[in-house]
């Protein structure tokens, strides 16, 4: 267990600079949605399973999504 | 440079906050050495108990009768029994950002999508869709007994949206969306007052609690619940909506 979300917490901190650091937008959204995920196992892990499940449809699922749409019109705008 | 110089101020602030929070002064106590804060005087041990006002009785599962919250899921009746009021704000800050995305992109005939979608996917999609708006309305309906509650609920049902919008070319959230929200803002408003109105206090509970457990129990959790689902629901799919409509006429 312990080895576990260690490994989880690792991730979680790689990406997120990842995130930060990335040229591209698109891996920015991608590294989130990775973070965000990664973090509804530590909740689950951490027995909260509330926090896990908004998490897991707001943070991993919608967010990443409108981040998504948001890109899409802006590439489409800047190429104009 | 520029990096290095970030790194030594956040660094200078990860050693500011530890100081202070390990500082143990008259002025500025930080947080208290593990072991040796009296957990019967906080004020989550009263919430657990499910008795703000004393009484700190055993609560039984099935068994209990009108405890104060009445709700199994101690998260629930601590957020929207104990701080119903917050709850009422964050709706409302949901709301604000809906509206800002609304009067930003909002409008406009439905865009059509680059891509082909094969029948067999679109008509699966919408069994998927069915499925999931189902499971929004058990999750935010039995937000008082398991984890979950209005706000993830609300999502999922937005996610079954999202999905209807990605297969079909010709598919815009119903007008109806928008009527439901409003309303449900302004009853989530009403049932404040009538607990103003009832016990003294705004968004107080006012029914029976009735037996920890049960699917008709504790009060207006469930009710409030409810009301928040649709509304976040509805916020979201019309806020996706927006997404998927093109700049100029309808």
């Amino acid at each position: 267990m312990n080895i576990i979300s260690f490994i989880i917490g690792i991730v979680i901190v790689v990406s997120s600079i990842v995130a930060i650091e990335a040229k591209r937008l698109l891996t920015s959204i991608v590294m989130l949605s990775l973070t965000s995920l990664l973090a509804v196992v530590s909740f689950v892990l951490l027995k909260a399973p509330d926090v896990a499940i908004t998490e897991a449809s707001v943070g991993a699922g919608l967010t990443t999504a409108i981040f998504l749409l948001t890109l899409k019109r802006l590439g489409k705008e800047e190429s104009k | 440079m520029k990096k290095f110089i970030a790194a030594l101020i956040a660094f200078l602030f990860f050693i500011m906050f530890i100081s202070v929070l390990n500082s143990d002064t008259e002025t500025l106590q930080g947080i208290p050495e593990f072991g040796k804060v009296d957990l019967s005087e906080r004020v989550s041990e009263k919430y657990i108990s499910k008795s703000v006002n004393g009484d700190n009785g055993e609560i039984i599962y099935g068994e209990t009768k009108d405890a104060e919250s009445g709700s199994a899921n101690v998260v629930t009746s601590i957020v929207v029994n104990y701080r119903s009021f917050d709850t009422l704000g964050e709706v409302t800050v949901l709301f604000l950002s809906a509206t800002g995305v609304a009067i930003l992109i909002g409008g406009g005939r439905r865009k059509v999508l680059p891509i082909s979608v094969n029948p067999i996917v679109r008509i699966s999609a919408r069994i998927v869709a069915t499925l999931l708006l189902v499971f929004g309305a058990y999750i935010f309906i039995h937000g008082h007994l398991t984890p979950g509650g209005g706000f993830p609920g609300g999502t999922i049902i937005a996610a079954g949206m999202l999905l209807m919008l990605l297969v079909d070319d010709k598919k815009r959230a119903p007008k109806a969306l928008k009527v439901l929200e409003g309303t449900m803002g302004f009853v989530y408003v009403a049932v404040g007052i009538a607990g103003l109105l009832v016990t003294g206090s705004f968004l107080q509970n006012f029914l029976p609690t009735g037996t920890v457990g049960d699917l008709l129990s504790a009060g207006i959790i469930p009710v409030v619940y409810s009301i928040i689902g649709l509304k976040v629901g509805a916020e979201l799919s019309g806020l996706l909506d927006d997404f998927f409509a093109e700049e100029g006429e309808e």
